[in-house]
């Protein structure tokens, strides 16, 4: 499996992407440069947290403009496995490939610690690891993780089991005490109706090493790995040679 | 090129005459203008005069700290780079190198909080990653006035946010770091940030401006008028309305900050540059004269090539801008396009705007002509110095002598009991949730054990091995006793940081003080700065840098003298590093180190009885390093299942925070304090509540308490097991100096998590 990382300039979780993927799993993770159009082959898309543009008019509200993204759009749209997490998320529902949108928490502060969180679907290509119920623990850190929609879209979306992950207390209960930030219907995750794109708040790649004594997150990107063993998404067009030298030039040099 | 000294230096129209007035404005003494009319053999422009302003305060020169700060030990075996540079470098081994500086905001935070935090975290980033570093982690140590004054909490609250929203912003964890709550910081909080990064040594680039004709680059945001330094006047240009318009404090953009973090990253590792060096205090000024000081070379720049964000600023204005997220760079001549090709990618501004010489000269022209031509090395090097009187002051001596015997023994179990809640709900004790909870602390998955841990852990690049940091200092055993308060500062920091069972290696230091004009404020600055260094030697911990901020006063009252020490320590292998609080139910509670009678300058004196006297508890240099040794030698071992240093509230207040600090909820426990090692004739209140030094809470599994006695022996360290871990929902059994009291873990865990966040709620609101 080869994963691609979109390097908007202010994200800051990419790197932490990138070492679940290779030093977690042991599958390959390339960076791709905001301003590239050029998705190199990949078989899955994430989207890493950060501050995409700076986010000072609107998480997200940017970068969802950025050249990458109108490729990213078309690969999800035809069916590309594509993860959005934390900030991410907040771009994919800026682009329209999920609906809702995500507001600042409900205490008007950044949060960040762990929380509880219960798969409500395993039937996903981002959950197949997990069995339905499980219990994680996983650490969000936002400061507009809220997550808001229609009442009938909310519904909709609970019909369709598209609700993915919940935030929940240490017994499993969807509590408002366990709602880090008053996302509706504790809601911590969803996907699209046709299950390709995941937008999730918490961050699942700082929970992937067991170096850090806990691995719960590593199942979000197991499940990938099954999935597109499995043949499941598409792998994105490879790249014109004259556009995949220059995507290479623009990654020089990043490290971490 | 044509020899400048041979052309003229110009003032420009309209500059204000020069009269002694103007130079006293610009904090020059008359003996200081006597030595630079000496050396420049001229009168100084306008411009050249708030060169040497900026050049000989006390933030960039020294004045007043160097002549001290010069007896500090620098070296050791693990220091690559010492003081002098933008961070301090230590050698971790595997041939990485940690980079790590602190640094003071406190008279910007004063004024506006969230800017004054924000813009402090964004430039000690910048000095971290100028060493060609990437930072992994912040710490902050903060210093606030009483919780219950709105004005603290509304100074608090911006601080956290602006700390936090900084940090957040770039993608650097805060993981640790102290505050502490008291009315001598009321209107002047202290605000200090400890970054940390790593880097491989062989990539290590310092801020040097050396070869001629190299060209020298301003990058990152455009320069404006903010931040001007103490431009407490307005020059004839300058329009009135607009100086009382302009933001007295620089605004932050960590978006930029970061942009400008990965560029100069890459810059560094493709080896593209000669030097480079943030614009931070006194901006352009500082940062070209200083890297030409150090290659000792010259420099000449032309401002109008300067970008700039607003039209008609004036050299004077270009060259004192503390515009935030700049950096000066040295270019190597035949990578000047490829420089500029990779800030254009990360969409940053670069301009040329001179180049390195070697005539030693800080030349500045505007449009070619001459405007400031100054020698480097006196403006730099020879900066006045000045070692002054100290005296302690009445009040101190008064508060030493004060008699405790009142406050040494309890009534009844019951004070014990509330004395013990008193503690847990003291601001500067309780649980820095609130604070924490607002940082990001995981993001890079580095982070082993974050904020509520004695130190904090992060693995390094270097297989196997973990870094340990502490921010620590006792302003108020400072001001009772500067020597010990030095020292003790030293101690703190290298105890938490070998709780964790990390080999403590070197320090930074931020020393905030109020005005060492005064002699009982020189007489705390020289008696600290002693006890720093002695303890330092002791320790074999030196000094690599840090930042001097004095002049910390409000309506003529200083604040506590308030020396900070971050310190960082090595842990061989990460699978051995020690939590601070308890593990398991059944474990053997043991303490290490002597309790004395020492109530003096307790938490306990402070938060229980409004006092602030006595003694603060003496800091054995010997007892320190030997207990050092015995935890990083014992935890290497796997001797310990917990190790939590003992400091303010003393065994007890330890003791609880240990049990409700356990992972998976509060901890009972049952200890006999009796039962620990301790001096002769000690009082009930030094027992429970002392601040004794070099004292630490450690568990061991049952039965092998053995190994922790082996090791005290070894080490001279007196060793005793006082008790025992108990379950959930078990309460706090502890007896000790005829008292006994048994408050349940979890209720004394809920004192200890609200006290902040009751304070800080809603109903008692945030005002400025």
């Amino acid at each position: 499996m080869k994963v691609g990382i979109v390097r908007f300039p202010g994200s800051n979780c990419d790197a932490d992407v990138y070492r679940a993927v290779t030093e977690g799993l042991g599958e390959s993770a390339t960076y791709l440069w905001h301003k590239s159009t050029d998705l190199e082959g990949v078989d899955v898309v994430v989207l890493p947290g950060g501050f995409s543009y700076g986010d000072y008019l609107r998480a997200g509200a940017i970068a969802r403009f950025s050249p990458i993204m109108g490729e990213v759009i078309d690969f999800a749209r035809g069916g590309g496995l594509t993860l959005g997490i934390c900030n991410g998320f907040q771009v994919l529902c800026e682009a329209h490939l999920l609906p809702g949108a995500l507001v600042r928490n409900r205490n008007l502060r950044f949060r960040c610690h762990d929380v509880g969180l219960r798969v409500e679907n395993a039937g996903t290509p981002f959950t197949s690891a997990y069995a339905e119920g499980d219990l994680l623990h996983i650490p969000i850190a936002h400061g507009e993780g809220q997550f808001v929609a229609e009442a009938s879209t909310l519904d909709e979306v609970e019909a369709e089991e598209r609700v993915v992950f919940r935030y929940v207390d240490r017994r499993g209960q969807a509590t408002d005490a366990a709602n880090p930030n008053g996302s509706a219907r504790n809601i911590a995750g969803i996907v699209n109706a046709e299950g390709n794109i995941l937008g999730l708040m918490p961050h699942p790649e700082r929970h992937s090493l067991s170096v850090l004594g806990n691995t719960d997150g590593l199942g979000v990107f197991r499940s990938l790995l099954a999935a597109v063993a499995d043949g499941r998404g598409r792998r994105s067009d490879p790249a014109p040679p004259a556009a995949a030298e220059f995507a290479a030039g623009a990654v020089a040099g990043v490290s971490s | 090129m044509t020899r400048a000294s041979l052309e003229r230096v110009e003032a420009r129209p309209g500059d204000p005459v020069m009269s002694a007035a103007l130079v006293a404005e610009h904090g020059l003494s008359p003996e200081e203008w006597e030595q630079i009319l000496g050396f420049m053999g001229r009168e100084p422009t306008f411009t050249e005069l708030g060169v040497f302003s900026a050049m000989w305060s006390e933030h960039c020169g020294y004045k007043n700290s160097r002549p001290l700060l010069r007896t500090l030990p620098t070296e050791g075996p693990a220091v690559v780079q010492g003081p002098g540079e933008n961070a301090g470098v230590i050698d971790v081994g595997g041939g990485w190198g940690v980079a790590f500086k602190i640094e003071s905001h406190n008279h910007p935070s004063a004024v506006e909080p969230y800017q004054g935090a924000a813009t402090g975290s964004g430039g000690i980033l910048r000095d971290v990653f100028t060493m060609g570093a990437r930072p992994i982690a912040i710490l902050d140590s903060l210093h606030f006035g009483s919780l219950d004054s709105p004005q603290s909490r509304y100074l608090f609250d911006g601080v956290v946010r602006g700390v936090g929203d900084y940090g957040n912003c770039v993608g650097v964890p805060t993981v640790g770091g102290e505050a502490i709550f008291d009315p001598a910081y009321e209107r002047n909080p202290l605000i200090n940030v400890m970054c940390i990064g790593v880097l491989p040594l062989e990539r290590l680039i310092r801020g040097e401006a050396e070869g001629v004709g190299n060209p020298v680059m301003a990058v990152g945001a455009r320069t404006g008028r903010d931040g001007i330094h103490g431009a407490t006047f307005a020059s004839e240009e300058l329009d009135e309305e607009a100086v009382d318009s302009r933001p007295q404090v620089q605004v932050g953009d960590p978006f930029t900050e970061k942009l400008l973090l990965e560029a100069s990253l890459e810059l560094i590792e493709r080896d593209l540059l000669v030097g480079i060096q943030d614009m931070g205090a006194a901006g352009l000024t500082s940062s070209g004269t200083e890297m030409a000081a150090r290659s000792g070379s010259g420099i000449d720049i032309d401002v109008a090539y300067l970008p700039v964000r607003e039209k008609g600023m004036t050299p004077y204005e270009m060259l004192l801008s503390e515009s935030q997220e700049r950096m000066l760079l040295v270019a190597k001549p035949e990578h000047e396009e490829a420089v500029r090709e990779v800030l254009e990618r990360w969409d940053l501004q670069a301009a040329t705007i001179g180049q390195v010489t070697d005539d030693g000269m800080f030349r500045v022209r505007e449009d070619g002509v001459v405007r400031v031509e100054i020698p480097v090395k006196p403006l730099v090097d020879d900066c006045p110095t000045y070692v002054r009187e100290g005296v302690m002051s009445l009040a101190v001596a008064e508060a030493r002598s004060a008699d405790l015997g009142a406050y040494a023994s309890f009534e009844s179990d019951g004070e014990v009991d509330a004395a013990l809640r008193t503690l847990l709900d003291a601001p500067s004790i309780a649980s820095r949730r609130w604070i924490y909870e607002q940082y990001d602390t995981t993001v890079q998955t580095n982070t082993l054990e974050g904020p509520g841990s004695d130190a904090a852990v992060l693995r390094l690049p270097a297989e196997g091995r973990a870094l340990a940091a502490s921010t620590d200092g006792n302003g108020r055993h400072t001001w009772l006793d500067p020597r010990t308060g030095g020292r003790a500062a030293v101690a703190e920091a290298a105890r938490n940081v070998a709780c964790s069972g990390a080999r403590p290696l070197a320090v930074t230091n931020c020393l905030n003080f109020g005005s060492p004009e005064r002699p009982e404020v020189y007489f705390q600055l020289a008696g600290a700065v002693e006890g720093m260094g002695e303890a330092c030697r002791a320790l074999r911990t030196p000094v690599t840098g840090g930042n001097v901020s004095l002049y910390n006063e409000t309506g003529g009252q200083p604040v506590y003298p308030t020396p900070v020490i971050g310190m960082l320590g090595v842990i061989e292998d990460l699978e051995r590093r020690v939590p601070s609080a308890f593990q398991r139910e059944g474990d053997e509670i043991w303490v290490a180190g002597v309790t004395r009678d020492e109530i003096g300058g307790s938490e306990y004196l402070a938060a229980c009885h409004g006092l602030v006297a006595g003694l603060p508890p003496a800091l054995e240099l010997r007892e320190a390093a030997s207990l050092v040794d015995f935890l990083v030698e014992g935890a290497a071992d796997g001797a310990f299942a917990s190790a939590h240093d003992c400091s303010d509230g003393g065994l007890a207040v330890a003791l609880a925070e240990c049990a409700v600090g356990a992972v998976d909820g509060p901890l009972g426990c049952t200890v006999d304090l009796d039962a620990a090692p301790a001096g002769a004739n000690v009082s009930a209140a030094g027992r429970w509540f002392g601040e004794s030094h070099s004292r630490i809470v450690l568990t061991c599994r049952p039965g092998e308490g053995e190994r922790i006695a082996a090791h005290g022996r070894r080490h001279g360290v007196p060793v005793a097991r006082v008790g025992v871990v108990n379950g959930p929902d078990s309460p706090c059994r502890l007896t000790g100096a005829g008292h006994a009291i048994a408050p349940p873990a979890a209720e004394l865990a809920r004192i200890y998590e609200e006290a902040i966040p009751r304070r800080m709620s809603e109903e008692a609101g945030i005002t400025s």
